[in-house]
Order: C-alpha cells, then sequence, then structure tokens
C-alpha cells in the first residue's frame, strides 16, 4: 500500500469560492523523498494546507488517503497523531507560550491520541536536548516563546527541530529554502536528510531547484493550475531550471 | 424637553433608604462617624443608584442592574462560621494569615491573630464604637456614590497598621465570606508606615450575598506593598480601592476575578510622593452572562513616579467586560511614565467587551500612552497548534493561558503568582468541559 494516495483532488477557498486545485493526483511511496515544484499560484502550498487540515478550504472532489485511510474527515490535530506534519513556509509566533512547552504538549497529545503514554520528564529532554543540538539550536532559544524574536533562519531550524520531535511518517515541507542563506540552509536540509527513512515519506515544496542540491529527491512533480502536469527523476528539476515552467503552464 | 426630573426611586434604591433608616440608630459609631454617614447618605439620596448617563458608570448601569437590596445582614450563627471556613481556597497552597469575616462581621476565632512585631489587626466596628479611626475617609477624596453608600452603611472590616520598617511575615489574608443572600457593607481601613512591607490579600468569597466593599489604604514613604484583590462572588459586588501612596514606594496590585456574574471593581488611586513605581493590574475570566467592570483612577499628583496599568479579559458566552482606565497627571508632576494597556479575548460572538483608555495630562514633560484591543482567537496560531497534534480545546486553552500568563508572571510573590495561574487553568478546563 502506499503511504500517501490523492486522488483527482479538488479544492475551493471556501470565502471566496475560488477553484485552486483542479483534479490532481499524487502517489508517495513509503521511503519515497518527491519534490513538488511549480511556478507561483499553482497550489503548492493550499496542496500542503489541505493535506495538513487547515480549516477554510473545501474539498469538491476526490479523496487524501494516508495508508488507505481517507484523512479528509479528520481535524489536524487527528491527522498530526495520524502522522502527517507540515513544515510552514512562514511559521508563526506564538507569544506566550514556551517553546519546550508546546513541543512537550505537542508529542504528549499525539501520543495521547494514539493511546500510548507521556514521556517521562528525563525522557523529553533527553530526547530535546539530542535532537536540538544536532540542529543548532540552544537551550535558551528552547525556553523562549515559539518563534517570538527568531530570525528566519531560526524559525525554519524550529519547524525542522519539531518534525525530528514529533518522527512525522509523512513530512511535508513548505517553501523551507526560502529566506535562508546557504549555511542556513545547509542546516536545514542536513536535519530533513537524517530522518530520510524507508517508513517516512516526504514531500519537499519548492519553487528553487537548489534545495534540491541537498536534499536529492527520488521523483519530481511538477504542478501548474491545480495538478500535476509532468513527474519524472531527480533530472527534471535541473530542466526546470533551465528551460523555466513556461511550457508546463502553457500545456495545462 | 430639557427639564430636570427627578426620576422615580427603583425599589433597590427605596430599600436602601429604608435600610438606612432603620439601621442608623444601631449602625456603630457616633458624633463625627454619625456625622460622616448622614452626610454619606445625603449624597446618595440626592443622586440616586449611578446609571448610564453617569460618565463613570456608563456601561454599568446600576439602577438598571440591581433589582432588589437584599435584607441587612445579622450576625452570623455558628453554621455560617462553620462554613466560612473554606473559604478563600483560590490560594489554598500559599501560607497566610488568615483574617476571616462571615456576612460581613469579622470572626476573631478564625482568624490568626498571633501577635507580631510592628502588626496590629482589629476591628472597624469595634474602632467606630470607641470613635477611634481618625484616618477614615483621608484616603482618597471621592464622591462616587457606591463609596457614599458604603460610608453610610459600613458595618465591620479590618483595621490594619503596619509599624514603620516592619517586615510582615506572611501575606495578610483578608476573607470575605459569605453565608446568606444579604448585604453588607464592609469598609477596611490600612495604613503602612514608612518603609514597611507587606503583601495584602482582600478575597471576596462572598456566596450569594449582595457586598458593597471598600478598602482605604495609605502608604507611607519608602514601603513595598502588593495588594490582590481576588472575588468570586455569586450575588451583586462592587469594590472600592481608596489608595495613596507616598513617596519612593512600590506599590502593586493585582485583581482576579472569575466565576462572577456581577462585579464593579473600581480603584482610586493618588501617586502622592515623588520616585514611586505603581504596577496596577489585573485578569478577569467570564463566562455566560458574566458582566465584570474594570474601573481605575489613577492620579498622579506628584512628579517623576512610574505607573504600569495592564489587565486582560476573557470573554466567552455572552458576557460583557468593561475596562474603563483615566490616568490624570498633575500640572506639577512632570516626569511622570505612564502606560495603560487592556487587552479582550472574545471567545464568542455573542460576548461584548467596552475598553475606554483615558489620559488628562496637564503637565508639559511627561511620558504617557495608553492602548486597548479586542479580538478573537488568531486562527493561524489555533491552526499552527493543532497541526502539531494538540486538540482544538487544548490549542484555546494554551493561546489563552499565554493571553493571560504576560500579566500573572508581573506577580512577585511566587505562590500566589502559581495559585492564580492554576486558578486561571481550573477554570480554563472548566469551559472547555
Amino acid at each position: 500500500m502506499s503511504l500517501l494516495e490523492i486522488k483527482n483532488l479538488h479544492v475551493e477557498i471556501e470565502s471566496e469560492g475560488k477553484k485552486i486545485l483542479n483534479g490532481l493526483s499524487l502517489t508517495i511511496e513509503k521511503g519515497q523523498v518527491a519534490a513538488i515544484m511549480g511556478p507561483n499560484g499553482s497550489g503548492k502550498s493550499t496542496l500542503a494546507y489541505v493535506l495538513a487540515g487547515k480549516p477554510g478550504y473545501e474539498v469538491t472532489e476526490g479523496d487524501v488517503l494516508l495508508d488507505g485511510e481517507s484523512v479528509l474527515d479528520m481535524g489536524a490535530d487527528e491527522r498530526a497523531a495520524k502522522g502527517v506534519f507540515l513544515a510552514f513556509q512562514y511559521p508563526v509566533e506564538v507569544p506566550g507560550v514556551a517553546t519546550m512547552t508546546f513541543l512537550r504538549t505537542a508529542l504528549n497529545a499525539q501520543r495521547k491520541l494514539r493511546g500510548e503514554g507521556e514521556l517521562s520528564t528525563p525522557e523529553f529532554m533527553k530526547l530535546v536536548r539530542e535532537q536540538s543540538a544536532a540542529l543548532g539550536i540552544s537551550q535558551e532559544h528552547l525556553r523562549r516563546a515559539v518563534n517570538v524574536g527568531f530570525s528566519g533562519g531560526e524559525k525554519k531550524r524550529n519547524e525542522i527541530l519539531q518534525m525530528a520531535m514529533l518522527q512525522p511518517r509523512l513530512a511535508v515541507l513548505d517553501e523551507t529554502d526560502s529566506g535562508l542563506d546557504i549555511d542556513a540552509l545547509k542546516i536545514v536540509a542536513d536535519g530533513v536528510n537524517r530522518l530520510r527513512s524507508p517508513e517516512r515519506g516526504m514531500v519537499v515544496i519548492t519553487h528553487y531547484q537548489r534545495l534540491l542540491n541537498y536534499i536529492v529527491p527520488d521523483v519530481v512533480h511538477v504542478m501548474a493550475k491545480g495538478r500535476v502536469v509532468k513527474s519524472g527523476g531527480k533530472e527534471l528539476a535541473l530542466e526546470l531550471e533551465a528551460k523555466g515552467y513556461a511550457q508546463y503552464v502553457e500545456a495545462a | 424637553m430639557a427639564a430636570d426630573v427627578t426620576p422615580m426611586k427603583t425599589s433597590a434604591e427605596q430599600a436602601l433608604s429604608a435600610a438606612y433608616a432603620a439601621a442608623r440608630k444601631t449602625l456603630p459609631g457616633k458624633g463625627a462617624i454619625a456625622t460622616l454617614r448622614e452626610q454619606a447618605f445625603e449624597r446618595f439620596e440626592a443622586r440616586g443608584l449611578p446609571h448610564r448617563r453617569v460618565e463613570e458608570w456608563k456601561y454599568t448601569d446600576l439602577r438598571a442592574l440591581m433589582r432588589d437590596m437584599a435584607p441587612l445582614a445579622s450576625a452570623p450563627d455558628a453554621a455560617a462560621k462553620a462554613k466560612a471556613k473554606d473559604a478563600g481556597k483560590l490560594i489554598a497552597g500559599v501560607e497566610t494569615r488568615r483574617i476571616v469575616f462571615v456576612d460581613g462581621v469579622f470572626a476573631p476565632e478564625l482568624s490568626d491573630l498571633t501577635p507580631e512585631p510592628g502588626l496590629t489587626i482589629g476591628s472597624l466596628a469595634e474602632r467606630l464604637t470607641k470613635g477611634n479611626a481618625p484616618a477614615l475617609g483621608t484616603a482618597f477624596a471621592t464622591d462616587d456614590v457606591a463609596v457614599a453608600l458604603n460610608t453610610a452603611l459600613m458595618g465591620d472590616g479590618a483595621v490594619i497598621d503596619v509599624a514603620a520598617h516592619a517586615r510582615i511575615k506572611k501575606p495578610i489574608h483578608l476573607v470575605f465570606a459569605g453565608s446568606t443572600p444579604t448585604s453588607s457593607f464592609v469598609r477596611s481601613l490600612i495604613t503602612i508606615g514608612e518603609g514597611a512591607e507587606v503583601t495584602l490579600i482582600e478575597d471576596h468569597d462572598s456566596g450569594e450575598a449582595q457586598v458593597n466593599a471598600a478598602l482605604e489604604l495609605i502608604v507611607g514613604d519608602h514601603a513595598r506593598v502588593d495588594y490582590f484583590k481576588l472575588t468570586q462572588a455569586q450575588g451583586l459586588h462592587v469594590a472600592s480601592l481608596l489608595a495613596r501612596i507616598g513617596a519612593d514606594a512600590r506599590f502593586n496590585t493585582f485583581a482576579y476575578t472569575a466565576g462572577s456574574p456581577l462585579v464593579r471593581n473600581q480603584s482610586f488611586i493618588r501617586f502622592d510622593g515623588e520616585r514611586t513605581h505603581g504596577g496596577i493590574r489585573g485578569v478577569n475570566l467570564l463566562r455566560g452572562k458574566d458582566h465584570v467592570d474594570t474601573t481605575l483612577l489613577i492620579m498622579h499628583a506628584k512628579g517623576h513616579c512610574e505607573s504600569r496599568e495592564q489587565f486582560k479579559t476573557v470573554l466567552d458566552g455572552e458576557s460583557h467586560g468593561v475596562f474603563q482606565g483615566k490616568i490624570v497627571v498633575a500640572q506639577h508632576a512632570q516626569k511622570t511614565d505612564a502606560k495603560m494597556m487592556t487587552r479582550s479575548l472574545l471567545l464568542s460572538e455573542q460576548a461584548e467587551a467596552d475598553n475606554k483608555p483615558e489620559l488628562e495630562i496637564f503637565a508639559d514633560d511627561v511620558v504617557c500612552g495608553h492602548g486597548a484591543t479586542a479580538g478573537a482567537l488568531d486562527p493561524g496560531l489555533k491552526f499552527y497548534l493543532m497541526s502539531r497534534g494538540i486538540s482544538d480545546a487544548e490549542a484555546e486553552a494554551l493561546l489563552i493561558q499565554a493571553f493571560i500568563g504576560e500579566t500573572v508572571e508581573e506577580i512577585a510573590h511566587e505562590g500566589i503568582r502559581e495559585a492564580l495561574m492554576n486558578a486561571a487553568i481550573a477554570w480554563l478546563r472548566a469551559r472547555a468541559a
């Protein structure tokens, strides 16, 4: 069974009735890293939000199956507990909630939804120390409110830390490279690569080929006008870099 | 149409007048005190209960809201006193010196009167009877009608003196317990000597009782005072803090109100000496049809003082929150630094928040500012938390906790800070359940 199966997905923005996804179909296998590329407005971020369960989008047709089970009626929290993780393009600041508290609350909430016991304080502390050290995140950062006063790079690293702590089955990275300088990009990419595993699938959404030099995908899908218009190997990304998206946008 | 008509008295106004007429001969205090009562009562008679056309009471129309007056409380019986032992448990984990009042009457047998150097504790009724309350009515001059009613009908309360340079060990915890649906008019008088340090807690756990409370607080130069006002009241609750603060003092107040349908907390604070730092803060948690009004009048009478006013209100259901904050800077109070902020978090479409911050500045070299916000929880924040597996209810609770936490964190006393945060969390859990 495929890890993720998106079948003929049609999605509108609820308040505007504006159609964003137009019959998108896509399959992600266990252990696969898939890149999704495409021009602005092709629906990449909408796809990420719909997978994570953000309110405000209406699925008018089609289905999304995780391990063969439809997730469309599940809330964002349930999907997270089933193993869906979205690394946000613009991680939000949560004033007043310490990063440490947030990580612990999230981890235990997921464990609870899965019927697992809470982690003990020493177990949790050990885990958070290991994972934050690997990403170069200081203990002082963990005491601060989530993302408040963090630089763009720190926010993205914080996303990867959350992913490493939560160990999702399906990680969706939405333009994780945006706003990063090359050093930050390497740290983030290393963090992602460490999480590659035969059981885990990843969807790497990006506008540029640059990120894919560091996170080498198994497969590349090109999106235009709300559907996948071309799929291929990693060399497809290089072709896009050289020739641009125009031919696909026109074809769509 | 502009004719000035005297409105008909409401039944509550008639009952208040009748209660005074019946009780005036037996209320404690003769001579000057009786005169003070008489003058205060005349103020009430002339103006009646405050209503929406009285600017300071615009959003809390007491004439309309106070349907009737409960009968004046009589001396509590043994059963009432037994019940009072459980009152004031909001900060149960904090070691305090409990001074207990039941239905507005001092209960020495329930109070911790262990002697401590520099600390004198007594009952107002006793002082009034002996004619020994010279500071009464001197903390802050106001013609507010709720204060006038308190003065006219005051029965008992705490009289506390902290001697100069005394450092009082445990927080003094005034517990006002209510056992019956009766009216009480409690008046407390607290004087803090120069350089003294004390934590005061005015804790109203008053059940169904109608309470009109006033607390006069006179703080000497160089003193450090932390004052808390905790309110859990099922009946109508109107409380006035009348405070005068000396020079070079540190004065912090914190009001916590939850689970109370109709509350007016008004603070009249006068910074009467230079270089004093004041922090006036509070958290209100409202649900159902709760109506909670926080009204401040902060007088910067002398220069070089700093004051910070910060209030947070969480509103659910059809509740109504009111914040009126007025900072007045006198002409010679140069270098005043005052900042006031009030924020309301609306959890329901039916909840209403009225915020009215005001500045009246007569000096020309000051830094003053105010801000007010009212809004719902940010759906983007909520989705972010939920996308990490945190449930809808837990995400909301965490965000609300963060919202009020910013203000609660300012409490210096660790035990009280934690107790109030836990109380707020319990309120949030009960809301989500």
